[in-house]
């Protein structure tokens, strides 16, 4: 049966993020940050750890008139776990 | 289950756990549970110019769920390894669901 060959189907949506395993994912998350790196492990809560990350933050900064500017701020990490619950998507192409 | 079982593994580590109100903790990992709650000894905080009031504490307990992330030392993390872990429990899961 197809059914029992699930190593390369997708047939739930967790199926794709597995498919990225050892890939390098792109990673939305709240609070406006967004990781990029090699995709190592996942489980159902969509906690995951990503190798050789790159995270950026976008904040929003005022000057002295007013004028709203966005700012990011990248940071590296090469190793990170990230908590299931900040995290919104994932994506196997990371924008380029 | 996989990410108990992984932090059990990397016990005695120095990690730095970023809390959900940005302060980082570094320490070594002392103990976790299934709630990945953590347990941290000898800590330091990051900017502790910008957070003074934990200077004076030398271990503590994080609740799992004001973490948001918690960085690892790359050499202590067996990758090929945890990727097969993951499968391994992707596929328990499947079919759990399929039995419920």
């Amino acid at each position: 049966m197809a059914d029992n060959d699930q190593s390369n189907s997708v047939s739930e949506p967790l199926d794709l993020v597995r498919l990225s395993l050892d890939e390098v994912v792109f990673v939305k998350l709240r609070g406006d940050r967004e990781l990029k790196g090699r995709l190592h492990a996942y489980d159902s809560h969509c906690n995951i750890v990503l190798g050789e990350v790159e995270e950026t933050i976008y904040t929003i900064e005022e000057d002295d008139e007013g004028e709203e500017t966005v700012k990011t701020t990248k940071k590296q990490a090469e190793m990170l776990f990230v908590r299931g619950e900040s995290f919104v998507l994932i994506s196997p192409q990371p924008p380029s | 289950m996989l990410f108990f079982s992984f932090f059990k593994t990397l016990v005695n580590h120095e990690v730095t756990v970023e809390l959900k109100n940005d302060i980082s903790i570094r320490g070594t990992l002392k103990s976790v549970d299934q709630y990945l709650n953590i347990k941290l000894d000898d800590i330091s905080v990051v900017e502790e110019m910008k957070y003074p009031h934990l200077s004076s504490v030398k271990n503590v307990f994080i609740r799992g769920s004001v973490v948001r992330y918690v960085h690892l030392p790359a050499a202590a993390v067996d990758t090929p390894l945890l990727e097969d872990a993951t499968r391994r429990e992707a596929s328990q899961a499947v079919a759990k669901a399929k039995q419920g």
